[in-house]
């Protein structure tokens, strides 16, 4: 098939392979080295979508990341995504694109409509439309908005690529590979520093690749390419094409994202698609060059306008025209060259300048090859509504605020140029406050922030000269800082044009009764009319237009408009643009993928898992497991056909009656040493500590200084000043650094050292009557008497020839053990256990168990510690000394926390004992008060009590203490349930404890 | 990300530590009379200043040492560490 618009042997695309794509349904070809925007042009393709606002079409400004309208929804490899930049995407085969924002297709959008009612869609029109009546803003208002926002549609399947992080040190980070950033790497890495170059385009060179210069009587590309291959050999060099350095951050940190696996036609499984490094730099330089800046003129976003520096990279690099019969429209030198470039590939263009006529190089050399040119001249207003077919142009009068004379002339393509606008984003980002250069009219980085440089034009400076001489000072200068080595550079000759200074005009003015819209912003539909409204009703910020107009939003974040947007700002406030300022740049700089932030941490991978030591067996015999923080816990352990509340009866059932095992290893466990320990627990814990015997366990409650309970637990004491704590499963890590802050920050003079054993120790609870029994067949030789090893005891032994620790603790309120061996053993006494307790009934119980074990004997847990409850609430306060200071004691004495009605803890039954009450549920007094139904308390843990054979719950309510006896509703909105209760005590089973001490 | 230099290991990115609030704040010494403006000061008021400011910072994937860091609140230069045991001024 014929590409109507590629030029024979022009450009760096590779015409041995032809690729084929599909566009909006249509089949094309393009070569290998196109991106998707070039291909298109070469089959003159120019219109590709529709606008936000008014759904006019669109075509290509630009050739790379300034590009505001070339928004496709892309696939490749069967993975759709919207919002690709068509200039920025390169070309593999079997890429499907459509045009995003029209319906039912671009050539003919329904919603360009819009365009007709434009007068009706003034800046600020969602401000003031969507106001009242209030009521229709939820079903009227809101559905359209959502429907009308954005552009293309997010894929709902799962993202099957695979997107990786990379974290990298270097002594200097070159964000740009043009004259400057290759200048630059090349002195920096021959001082010895080590060196990463990125360049956001597949091909190094920047402005080389385009410009018609010699260095050191090569070409701009040429030499770029010899840098290039020098820099490859040198192993402190890294060199990334396909990479952009999106954001500056803190302490001189960059993150980029390398475009890995998307060009290549045949990736392995593990090539990922996208990477994100963070790069932590010593110092920066930026080398991010400069945007073409727009002039705005009548209908100015008809397809086939296009920036004057994108129409020649087109050509030069990509081998495409934009047209045939171009318009170049300017008000500086530069657009010349595209001229020339024209010229040179038999295509007449025709140069208006706005300038008055003068007498430059560049004029000279235009007029020596027969262009024609038009001084103070400009487009008012491009014809044709899908393609540029004319162009209404005028000659300015002097003050260019009105024409001496118009005429239309036939054309189908205006390059346009406004002169150049440096790319300051990264900047900015890093804390540079910008300055206003009025040789350039435009913003430059000032003072550095941080360890960043600006050079080249990104700097302001339009010159090769300049930029290369810059390059290679900067480069040598900031290396040498670092690795002290001084290497002498030649600096090159460079030939180049003289430009002539620029005119400081942007927009083009309107003849008497004509009213075309003049596009500030593409993308977002920001007309020179929007920002007049936005001054009109009294916006003076910038920020404020900014916000008001959407000039300079979304995606493209005023690559293009925002000095123009300025400028106008500037006119009509009769005041310099510095005085404007500008609005705030912010990382990143062009979209990222989530996928690329996220990277490998999906799915599994998402955070470690933790299992304990006897995962294998819990896997084995049919656990169903649930997260406990990083930790899988077994729930429940399924027999045939159970459901969850079945087995945790089963199983909790056999805890009260026979005797059941349970996998406590995830408890967190701190080993606490030194002649200081007990006074440290004394002042952590709310109860005493300094008589505790060795051998003896203890339970104690911690606060936090503001008097809430931050955790419980026991601590045993194994010896004389060695402590083994243990903490609840969440607030394992929160505990440790709690004692570490008090012992390294608040009390160093306390002679103590603690430590995280969790991963040490493998625990299981051995509970029920028959424990004991099967205790002493597990520990043949000791004696496991009551006397022995009475509740609350310790005492070491070892099972089968490992070491073990036992302790006589119990959760569940049951005679109970807790045994602990090394985590490598974990998995034999668990076995052993299961081996051994066959004779006793024994079987293994989950966490649903455990709970309904423990809210049936009013023990607390996480969900009544809360972070919102003092001792007193969850009736812990009798282990509060009086008598001793700890953490948070001051706390308790605060009125709220003394009052006489003070929230507490009960226990509450549905009155038809069947109905399950929901966690979370709210008690208010009466089901049907008018809202909002003042709340009485909460519900905390629900169980089926296997005890009593129906639902019981733990509840915190207020002025608990005399609501014994009292019904309410527990209602919960979630589940929309409303079930009558009776508030009872929290101890619903053996309420005297008698159990744990038999 | 902040580039913290801990006392101990030296510059490590900010991910391995976590903020531990203003390290001027003194505890009241335990068994003693507190005021009650005196503690509740200790546990609630905390200042906000924009520009310098002492703080603690815990190497908690590290050394799990707490140690006080100088920092500017508003552009997060950092101009001294030190160990809990040493005075910055």
């Amino acid at each position: 098939m014929k590409q109507s618009h590629r030029l024979n042997n022009v450009g760096l695309i590779n015409r041995d392979k032809v690729i084929t794509f599909n566009f909006n349904g249509k089949s094309y070809q393009g070569y290998e080295g196109d991106t998707l925007a070039s291909a298109l042009l070469a089959n003159g393709v120019h219109l590709v979508g529709r606008s936000f606002k008014y759904h006019r079409p669109r075509g290509f400004i630009g050739a790379g990341v300034d590009e505001p309208n070339a928004k496709l929804q892309v696939t490749i490899n069967g993975h759709s995504e919207p919002n690709i930049n068509a200039t920025e995407i390169e070309l593999v085969e079997g890429l499907s694109a459509t045009s995003q924002n029209c319906w039912p297709s671009v050539e003919f959008d329904i919603g360009a409509i819009n365009n007709f009612l434009k007068r009706f869609f003034p800046a600020g029109f969602y401000y003031k439309t969507f106001m009242w009546p209030k009521s229709f803003w939820y079903k009227v208002y809101e559905p359209f908005i959502r429907k009308a926002a954005g552009l293309g549609v997010a894929s709902l399947e799962k993202d099957k690529e695979r997107y990786e992080h990379k974290f990298e040190y270097c002594d200097l980070l070159v964000t740009g590979s043009g004259p400057s950033g290759l200048a630059s790497a090349y002195a920096a890495a021959k001082n010895g520093a080590k060196v990463i170059l990125a360049e956001d385009k597949p091909r190094y060179g920047g402005t080389l690749l385009t410009d018609d210069v010699s260095i050191d009587n090569m070409s701009g590309k040429d030499w770029s390419e010899k840098i290039i291959s020098e820099l490859k050999t040198m192993p402190n060099v890294i060199l990334k094409n396909r990479s952009q350095v999106f954001g500056y951050y803190d302490h001189n940190m960059m993150v980029m994202f390398e475009r890995v696996g998307d060009h290549l036609s045949n990736k392995s499984k593990y090539t990922p698609r996208q990477r994100l490094w963070y790069i932590r730099a010593k110092e920066t330089i930026l080398s991010t060059g400069s945007i073409e800046r727009p002039i705005v003129f009548g209908n100015n976003d008809t397809p086939g306008v296009v920036l004057s520096s994108a129409a020649k990279e087109y050509m030069k690099v990509y081998g495409v025209l934009v047209g045939r019969k171009p318009i170049i429209f300017t008000n500086n030198d530069s657009a010349y060259e595209t001229a020339f470039e024209f010229k040179k590939n038999n295509v007449e263009p025709i140069i208006l300048d706005t300038r008055e006529e003068h007498d430059s190089e560049v004029v000279q050399e235009a007029k020596n090859k027969g262009i024609q040119i038009k001084f103070s001249y400009g487009v008012i207003v491009a014809n044709g509504y899908k393609k540029v077919k004319s162009a209404k142009i005028g000659k300015l009068t002097k003050d260019k605020k009105s024409f001496e004379s118009t005429e239309t002339i036939n054309c189908d393509c205006i390059c346009v140029s406004g002169f150049w606008t440096p790319t300051v984003h990264l900047a900015s980002q890093s804390g540079n406050k910008l300055k206003f250069d009025e040789k350039i009219d435009a913003f430059i980085p000032d003072k550095s922030k941080q360890n960043e440089k600006t050079i080249g034009a990104a700097n302001g400076s339009f010159t090769l000269q300049e930029t290369i001489e810059s390059g290679f000072k900067t480069g040598s200068e900031l290396s040498s800082k670092i690795t002290d080595k001084n290497n002498e550079n030649k600096i090159p000759t460079v030939t180049e044009t003289k430009y002539s200074v620029h005119d400081k005009f942007w927009c083009m003015p309107l003849p008497k009764n004509e009213n075309p819209k003049r596009f500030v912003d593409f993308q977002n539909d920001v007309a020179v009319s929007d920002i007049e409204i936005a001054l009109r009703e009294g916006y003076r910020s910038i920020e404020h237009v900014k916000r008001y107009t959407t000039l300079g939003m979304a995606t493209d974040q005023g690559r293009t408009s925002n000095l123009n947007g300025l400028q106008m700002v500037s006119n009509i406030e009769n005041k310099i643009v510095p005085e404007v300022g500008h609005t705030t740049f912010r990382p990143p700089f062009t979209p990222i993928t989530i996928g690329t932030i996220v990277g490998r941490e999906v799915g599994m991978e998402f955070m470690p898992t933790r299992k304990t030591p006897m995962h294998e067996w819990h896997e084995k015999n049919n656990a169903v497991f649930v997260d406990a923080g990083a930790w899988k816990r077994p729930r429940y352990y399924k027999q045939g056909n159970e459901t969850l509340l079945e087995a945790s009866k089963r199983e909790a059932k056999n805890v009260r009656e026979n005797v059941g095992i349970c996998d406590v290893t995830t408890l967190g466990k701190i080993d606490i040493k030194g002649p200081d320990a007990a006074e440290f627990l004394n002042r952590v814990y709310t109860n005493a500590w300094l008589k505790l015997p060795v051998g003896k366990a203890r339970y104690g409650v911690m606060l936090r200084e503001d008097g809430m309970i931050m955790d419980d637990g026991t601590t045993t004491r194994i010896s004389e000043n060695h402590y083994h704590m243990t903490t609840t499963t969440a607030q394992a890590a929160n505990v440790l650094s709690h004692l570490e802050y008090y012992l390294q920050i608040v009390w160093p003079e306390l002679n103590v050292n603690v430590v995280s054993t969790t991963e040490q120790w493998a625990g299981a609870a051995i509970a029920g009557p028959k424990s004991r029994d099967m205790l002493s067949k597990l520990f043949p030789d000791l004696d496991v008497s009551n006397e022995a090893l009475p509740f609350m005891g310790y005492i070491e032994s070892n099972l089968f020839g490992v070491p073990a620790r036992i302790f006589r603790i119990s959760f569940s309120g049951e005679l109970a053990y807790e045994v602990n061996v090394e985590s490598n053993y974990g998995l034999f006494m668990w076995e052993k256990m299961m081996e051994i307790g066959q004779e006793f009934n024994n079987q293994p119980y989950g966490t649903e168990a455990l709970s309904t074990l423990r809210i049936e004997m009013g023990h607390v847990a996480g969900p009544e510690l809360d972070g919102r409850t003092i001792p007193q609430d969850v009736s812990l306060d009798g282990l509060v000394s009086k008598k001793k200071d700890f953490i948070g004691k001051n706390s308790l004495g605060k009125e709220a926390f003394v009052l006489e009605n003070r929230q507490k803890i009960v226990g509450l039954v549905p009155t038809d004992r069947k109905s399950s009450i929901p966690e979370g549920s709210h008690l208010v007094e009466n089901e049907k008060a008018k809202l909002p139904n003042p709340k009485l308390g909460h519900v905390s843990s629900s169980c089926w009590s296997v005890e009593n054979n129906n639902p019981f719950s733990l509840a915190i309510v207020n002025d608990g203490k005399n609501m014994i006896g009292k019904k309410l509703f527990a209602v919960s909105p979630l589940k929309n349930t409303s079930i009558e209760v009776e508030i009872i005590s929290s101890h619903y089973v053996d309420p005297e404890g008698k159990r744990v001490r038999s | 990300m902040l580039h913290i230099n801990c006392p101990f290991c030296g510059l490590r990115a900010q991910k391995e530590f976590a903020y531990g609030g203003d390290a001027t704040v003194k505890r009241p010494e335990l068994n003693k009379e507190v005021s009650k403006e005196e503690w509740d000061n200790f546990v609630y008021m905390r200042k906000s200043p924009r520009g310098k400011h002492i703080e603690l910072w815990h190497h908690i994937s590290g050394c799990r040492q707490w140690f006080k860091v100088q920092r500017d609140t508003a552009t997060h230069e950092i101009f001294k560490t030190a160990k809990m045991s040493e005075e910055i001024t």
